[in-house]
């Protein structure tokens, strides 16, 4: 019963939210790790681009890129896991990104003394240098990790620098998250959409509003949007028919040049070591004659 | 509003009744003890009852560092947890089911989960801006918190509306508690139009339910108000035995209606604003629970409280158990188990009934 008691209290202990939660990378880490658990997407697609794949023994549900993560165990959503599923695959090392939770796993999984790392990702590309380093930081792989990081800011400095050349009169993207029922779900400002478009030299037609919200036919319409940029599910795209069919794109200049994008969900809005490709890729849909070939 | 009620027959409370229902209990209590041991060994660690045996009978120095943390902080929280909520919703379930002499009634009927949703709904979206101060200030308590109080509150301005002149009026507490339950839903619309994606998410999730972040402060701060409604149990079973017979009835056998009616709205009221805190909303346990046990020992709530009790925490215990391993190392939301199973078995119940008897069971 005594030591019932005594570790009842520690784990109160345990169960107080612990100080600074948002841990920075330089908290806890283990260059030797050999049997990591990554969490979240970014965390994981840098992981991979560092070519430490085969030291990942399990990923969250929000990694879903290179393919390959699908034969890792997955430890559910990120903002809902599971502390003793987690220690269950006997990790040496955790990875996160702000936002992982709850807390409460959280602190059990660093009170089990394996270090834990958190990988501060805003969506910005400014940003992604230094969430690659600091993932490498705590694998072990800084040499490998500041190539890759300073390879990503030079060619997010092509990308800027190709982007100020372009003409004067920039595209007006609106970036669809869902067309469900033919209800409008546009990302406004404030949004991983809104900060590629940005990057790949466009202009975000939804500014009027922030985060992803639904818009009314008349507020698209309004938004006078000279592309639409969608996210391809799957095999099977939207057919731009089927777009422009809707009431609140026919009479927009992106129905009448029948421009429509679409690319792939975490490649545009991931903000990983891919994000100049998408970036690149996203600015040749939009102007294809800065970007012969 | 006769109607919304349903006939209860109590059932001759002899010998049999009486050793049926004591029988009855020895058979929950033995369920809910091998439930607890499944729980406490049973997870997607290899840490398992012989651990468990080294670490109650302090030996956890033989004990490796991540064993003795899943044993701690993992599962003997988590089952404790089980067990009070699972308590909580079953005798909760229960009482409701005898005030309102309605088979369906669950506690939501009170508004407490409604008000409960609401406010941590809120605590989700609006925890990052305009309530960021008092997030900061009570951390991981924040939502639990904020549900707790939702849920009385709502129960209270219902319990204001339905009661005049001393008298509190269960139609128009159902009544009322229909038209609140839609404008909390309204409001719960507004803010999710609000809501981020990542905020959306953990709505969800909420809503779903689940023992996950049990830790012992958690356990700790909602054994108070299980222990009331469980304790209240030899205090009301007779009226609400009696008050099958409606209220004027129950009156004039000496029982003091609307003195009871205050005490199970709010015992209950409590004890599920705290469930639906610290576990978000789990159904089904409330009503299936007290269902099955009035088919085996009658509706006499002398047996049927502390039965729906015991059964209550054995259910939700195997639930989690099955949630923590089926999907590991992911976890499913309990809510999900304990609909899955409860579902079928409500419908087979009342399927396996033919005729006029089927609800009559009662």
């Amino acid at each position: 019963m005594q030591a019932f008691l005594k570790t009842g209290f520690l784990a109160l202990l345990l169960a107080a939210p612990l100080p600074g939660a948002a841990a920075f990378a330089s908290d806890g880490q283990n260059p030797k790790a050999q049997r990591i658990v990554s969490i979240g997407g970014t965390v994981t697609e840098i992981l991979y681009a560092l070519g430490a794949e085969d030291r990942i023994v399990a990923v969250d549900s929000t990694s879903s890129y290179p393919p390959g993560t699908r034969g890792k165990a997955d430890v559910g959503y990120m903002r809902a896991l599971s502390a003793e599923g987690i220690l269950g695959k006997t990790p040496d090392l955790i990875l996160t990104e702000d936002g992982a939770g709850p807390p409460d796993a959280l602190s059990i999984l660093k009170a089990s003394e394996i270090p834990v790392v958190t990988i501060d990702t805003p969506p910005e590309g400014s940003a992604i240098a230094k969430k690659i380093r600091d993932v490498g930081h705590a694998v072990g792989l800084d040499d490998k990790a500041a190539v890759l990081a300073d390879k990503t800011d030079r060619d997010l400095k092509a990308l800027s620098e190709t982007v100020a050349k372009l003409p004067e009169k920039r595209k007006r993207v609106l970036f669809v998250l869902s067309l469900a029922g033919g209800r409008i779900m546009a990302g406004g400002k404030e949004t991983e959409a809104a900060a590629i478009i940005e990057m790949a030299g466009g202009i975000n037609a939804a500014d009027g509003i922030s985060g992803y919200k639904p818009l009314t036919d008349e507020a698209v319409i309004g938004a006078r949007p000279d592309v639409i940029l969608v996210m391809q599910s799957g095999n099977h795209g939207v057919k731009p028919d089927e777009v422009f069919a809707l009431p609140a794109f026919q009479s927009t200049p992106a129905a009448a040049t029948r421009s429509l994008i679409q690319m792939d969900g975490l490649l545009l809005l991931g903000f990983g070591p891919r994000t100049p490709e998408a970036g690149r890729a996203l600015a040749a849909h939009l102007y294809p004659e800065a970007f012969p070939g | 509003m006769k109607s919304l009620t349903l006939p209860f027959h109590l059932g001759e409370d002899n010998g049999d009744r009486s050793r049926l229902g004591m029988a009855m209990l020895v058979v929950l209590t033995l369920l809910l003890v091998i439930a607890c041991l499944i729980s406490l060994g049973s997870g997607p660690t290899g840490a398992d009852l012989g651990h468990l045996w080294l670490y109650l009978t302090g030996r956890s120095a033989e004990l490796a560092v991540q064993e003795r943390v899943v044993l701690e902080a993992v599962r003997l929280p988590r089952t404790a947890l089980g067990v009070l909520v699972g308590a909580g919703l079953g005798v909760s379930g229960a009482m409701m089911q005898g005030l309102f002499r309605n088979p369906l009634a669950d506690p939501g009927i009170v508004g407490v989960t409604s008000g409960a949703a609401l406010f941590a709904v809120a605590g989700i979206v609006l925890g990052a801006s305009v309530l960021a101060p008092v997030s900061m200030l009570l951390g991981s308590h924040f939502l639990p918190l904020m549900a707790f109080l939702g849920g009385l509150l709502n129960t209270w301005v219902l319990y204001l509306i339905a009661t005049r002149d001393g008298e509190t009026s269960t139609s128009k507490l159902i009544l009322s508690g229909i038209a609140v339950g839609a404008l909390s839903l309204a409001a719960m619309g507004l803010l999710i139009f609000m809501a981020d994606d990542r905020q959306l998410r953990d709505i969800t999730f909420w809503n779903l339910g689940s023992l996950g972040g049990a830790t012992f402060t958690r356990v700790l701060s909602i054994l108070p108000f299980v222990a009331v409604v469980t304790g209240i149990i030899p205090f009301v079973a007779r009226g609400l035995d009696a008050l099958i017979l409606g209220d004027a009835a129950a009156f004039h056998m000496g029982i003091p209606v609307q003195r009871l009616k205050r005490l199970v709205i709010l015992a209950v009221a409590a004890a599920c604003g705290a469930t639906v805190a610290v576990a978000g909303s789990i159904g089904f346990v409330g009503i299936v629970v007290p269902h099955l046990l009035r088919l085996v020992i009658g509706p006499s709530h002398r047996f049927l409280l502390p039965g729906s009790a015991l059964g209550g925490a054995a259910l939700l215990l195997i639930a989690d158990s099955v949630a923590r391993t089926i999907v590991s190392p992911a976890e499913l939301p309990i809510g999900i188990i304990t609909a899955l199973f409860g579902a079928p078995v409500f419908l087979m119940l009342l399927l396996g009934r033919k005729g006029g008897a089927g609800m009559g069971g009662l």
